[in-house]
């Protein structure tokens, strides 16, 4: 029984040290994310003072003799159209998830809630080409504008690009509440609507919370359809019909046109490592509302 | 007096800091059914997992003492472990085929060793179609020839001779543990361990099982941990009673049952507690 | 008051359903949109030509085409093997600890970090530090490390998903810790892997922001012959002719190449759709 210990040995660990290699040198990569964005940026705040770059509202980093680093304006572009997409998903969201977890019958849910999860796989350059060829010209014809390129049309495109992810998990969310709970409802002779609402809805808010968490990293992180139909006005914004530039259209723009290195280069790596600390976050406080359900 | 083919000495076995076994010496007859009884947590499905080091993939199992096996103290480092497991199988309590056919269930434990089925990968869609049971009877395959001993030995074959190739978990309850039984036979063990295999059946299967451990009796070692004190009584021909990680007695059932030297013994088997 | 009640109901359910159509109507009209818009110009020249850029209804989209798969190929290669390797240990052979529960949530949120910041990160790293510069490699590289987090969090749960009996029963057999993974636990898991991993490449073909910074190229007269050659894909071709280019039928171009596009991410999602599908039917635990 002891002769084969060693050729047992190498049999077991071997795929052990392979695997565990893998595993380190990707998960160490993937952490490294954090550490190289921040080593990259860090550079920015030697010249310019946190308030300064936070709270400034002038970004203006090629101008000619005083640049300004203000990230302000971006800020509240980004804000803007991801609480306006937000406004317009949320409800829009839920009202699928529960017609698809509570109305359909189960061969329609089979078939639509594929349908909805398709909506993801539209890929952002197409809904922003959609929008600048159909709908800003729509927008700018409603409001009496030259353009529609603005915050208004952006949030709109963006609100489509996050409605797969909120239906999708409020409807997760939504469906797991246990059937019991319906059935000793209905069995007061409460309503189908008033079980919804009174008592799946509440069982399942932790849930349904993650899920427009979930939606909110989703907008806030969107490039390519603000890119394209939000205006790229570095001025701050004053109102919906405004162009606007967030962050991450910013970075987009002007990471063609830096010096490898330089001051500009540094701020834009900034500007990243915020945005990849706010969508992680928000990802994990999303992340912990899902998981302290399932326990 | 029957030889004895596995002997503990001085077994202390922790969970997590807390003490589960403490200080065990028990000697187990060969060719016998030795059932381990006694309340929940007394320790028995403990003992019972530290005789084929099952207790390893436990990570915070502490196990201190010695088991001896063929002359050799399997709790050391140099044990080859995955050998020791083909010479002392187990059969758990929830009855667990594979996600396989009912042939390739039983298959997996010589294919493991290193034996190649006749038909592999897409080869066996196209030979699917044999299910002709009396051709396997004839094979002279090596896998093929454990398949049909082996279900023949756990009283399933005339049940599944002509569906081989189906899922095994088409089976009912009871068939599937008797598969489980099957499959471990398929490796050639000398010891069986069974931990509760009976208590998610209903009493039919559970009958079947326990004729058939008795029939098994005759070339294997039975150890079964069971929590029915009437089938302990039924097919043991030796207890162990156990009571808060300690081996309070161990003897002919007959002995435990009619004349214990403990009282807790005596209070346990009268139904008193437990 | 009841017929109230059941009026409100019939309101509500209404709105919810409705919005349901409505979202898949969007799905539809997103296509009809494109493909009115694009139709006419797709043809056999269109899919197979070199792309002209001086008179660009003379070419066709081939390197685009070509490049796109070779991204989806090359990110295949790195990702899956990386991907559901760290899954492998995580699941099978490390310590239940802090640590290991630490980065499962740490790689379950870096698949919500947006792709311009991977972008960022490919372009310090593989375009400036490993020198690749903006080419075929950089952009595989970066995409791939996009992907990885997503196919790690399919892959762990669907190997979680294996019960834990099936390992102990093969242990029990004499089997090893690597045969039962591999015979018993990868067979059984490996539909989620795989099917999280369509998903995973569906994504990274339509991402055009990391591209801006670390590869993708409009202005190609070869096909790319190496990795660290300059390559064109189709998500970066739809932007410049949506939003870069002068010619008058720029938009109609763009609109074809977005219907390949989105054709391409269909099938993709379709099929892991249909996978999922399919496996959940045939599940037996």
């Amino acid at each position: 029984m002891n002769s084969n210990s060693k050729a047992l040995y190498f049999s077991e660990n071997i795929p052990k040290w392979i695997f565990g290699f893998i595993a380190t040198f990707t998960v160490a990569i993937l952490l490294g994310i954090f550490v190289f964005l921040l080593i990259s940026g860090l550079g920015t705040f030697k010249e310019i003072g946190i308030k300064e770059f936070l709270f400034g509202t002038d970004w203006n980093p090629n101008a000619f003799d005083t640049p300004a680093w203000g990230i302000f304006s971006l800020v509240v572009g980004t804000a803007m159209i991801s609480l306006l997409a937000l406004f317009i998903v949320v409800p829009f969201g839920l009202s699928i998830a529960i017609y698809l977890s509570e109305i359909a019958s189960p061969k329609t849910q089979e078939i639509l809630k594929p349908l909805v999860e398709m909506i993801a796989s539209i890929p952002s350059v197409v809904l922003g080409f959609l929008g600048l060829l159909f709908l800003a010209p729509l927008i700018a014809k409603i409001f009496h504008l030259s353009n529609g390129l603005n915050a208004l049309t952006a949030s709109i495109l963006v609100a489509i690009a996050a409605l797969p992810t909120i239906a999708s998990i409020c409807e997760d969310a939504l469906s797991s509440v246990s059937q019991r709970f319906r059935e000793a409802s209905l069995a007061l002779g409460a309503t189908q609507w008033a079980t919804i609402k009174k008592i799946v809805i509440p069982a399942a808010k932790s849930g349904l919370i993650a899920g427009i968490m979930l939606g909110l990293g989703r907008v806030i992180g969107e490039t390519m359809i603000v890119l394209m139909v939000a205006g790229n006005s570095r001025a701050f914004p004053h109102s919906l019909l405004d162009a606007v530039r967030p962050m991450t259209a910013n970075i987009a723009i002007e990471i063609k046109e830096v010096v490898v290195g330089s001051f500009h280069w540094q701020s834009l790596f900034m500007i990243g490592f915020i945005l990849f600390v706010i969508t992680f976050f928000i990802n994990f406080l999303a992340d912990i509302l899902i998981h302290k359900k399932s326990l | 007096m029957n030889k004895i083919i596995i002997t503990t000495r001085k077994l202390n076995i922790w969970y997590n800091g807390l003490q589960a076994l403490k200080n065990v010496d028990i000697e187990l007859p060969e060719n016998q059914i030795t059932a381990f009884i006694g309340a929940s947590g007394s320790g028995k499905s403990t003992l019972l997992r530290s005789l084929n080091r099952m207790l390893d993939i436990i990570p915070n199992a502490k196990v201190e003492g010695e088991i001896l096996f063929m002359g050799e103290n399997i709790l050391s480092q140099d044990t080859d472990v995955v050998a020791l497991r083909r010479k002392i199988g187990m059969v758990f309590q929830n009855p667990t085929p594979f996600p396989k056919s009912i042939f390739d269930n039983i298959a997996y434990g010589l294919e493991i060793q290193g034996i190649k089925k006749k038909y592999e990968g897409l080869w066996q869609i196209f030979n699917n179609k044999k299910n002709n049971f009396v051709e396997f009877e004839k094979s002279q395959h090596p896998i093929d020839i454990a398949v049909v001993k082996s279900l023949k030995e756990a009283a399933l074959w005339e049940e599944v001779k002509d569906r081989l190739r189906q899922s095994a978990f088409r089976l009912s309850g009871g068939q599937q543990q008797r598969l489980c039984i099957a499959r471990t036979l398929a490796v050639k063990p000398e010891i069986l361990l069974l931990d509760e295999p009976c208590s998610e059946l209903d009493p039919i299967s559970t009958k079947k099982i326990e004729e058939l451990l008795m029939l098994l009796r005759e070339n294997y070692t039975i150890v079964i941990v069971t929590h029915n004190l009437h089938q302990a009584k039924r097919i043991s021909d030796h207890v162990g009673f156990f009571h808060l990680g300690e081996l309070i007695e161990f003897g002919k059932t007959k002995d435990i049952f009619e004349n214990p030297c403990q009282k807790i013994t005596r209070d346990y088997v009268t139904g008193n507690f437990g | 008051m009841k017929t109230k009640e059941n009026l409100r109901e019939t309101a509500y359910f209404s709105i919810f359903r409705v919005s349901a159509f409505i979202g898949i109507g969007i799905l539809f009209l997103t296509l009809i949109l494109l493909f009115v818009s694009g139709y006419s110009v797709i043809d056999f020249n269109f899919l197979t030509k070199n792309w002209q850029h001086r008179d660009i209804t003379q070419g066709g989209i081939l390197p685009a085409i070509l490049g796109s798969f070779y991204l989806g190929f090359g990110v295949i290669a790195v990702s899956f093997p990386l991907g559901i390797g760290t899954a492998i240990f995580l699941t099978e052979y490390s310590k239940n600890n802090l640590l290991k529960r630490i980065i499962k949530l740490a790689i379950r949120n870096l698949s919500g970090v947006p792709s311009i910041v991977y972008g960022l990160f490919g372009l310090v790293i593989f375009v400036n530090l490993l020198s690749f510069g903006t080419s075929l490699l950089s952009a595989i590289l970066t995409l791939s490390f996009m992907t990885i987090p997503w196919i790690i969090t399919a892959s762990v749960e669907s190997f979680e998903s294996v019960p834990q009996k099936f390992r102990e029963s093969s242990l029990a057999l004499g089997a090893t810790h690597w045969q039962t993974t591999r015979k018993i636990v990868l067979p059984a898991a490996i539909t989620g892997s795989i099917t999280g991993g369509i998903i995973g490449i569906a994504r990274a073909l339509g991402e055009t922001a990391p591209l801006i910074m670390v590869g993708a190229t409009f202005y190609l007269s070869n096909l790319p012959s190496s990795p660290l050659d300059k390559f064109m894909a189709l998500p970066y071709h739809t932007f410049i002719l949506a939003t870069q280019h002068s010619s008058p039928y720029a938009n109609t171009y763009a609109a074809a190449t977005a219907l390949v596009l989105i054709t391409l991410t269909f099938l993709l999602s379709s099929g892991a759709i249909f996978l999922r599908f399919h496996y959940r039917r045939k599940k037996d635990w």
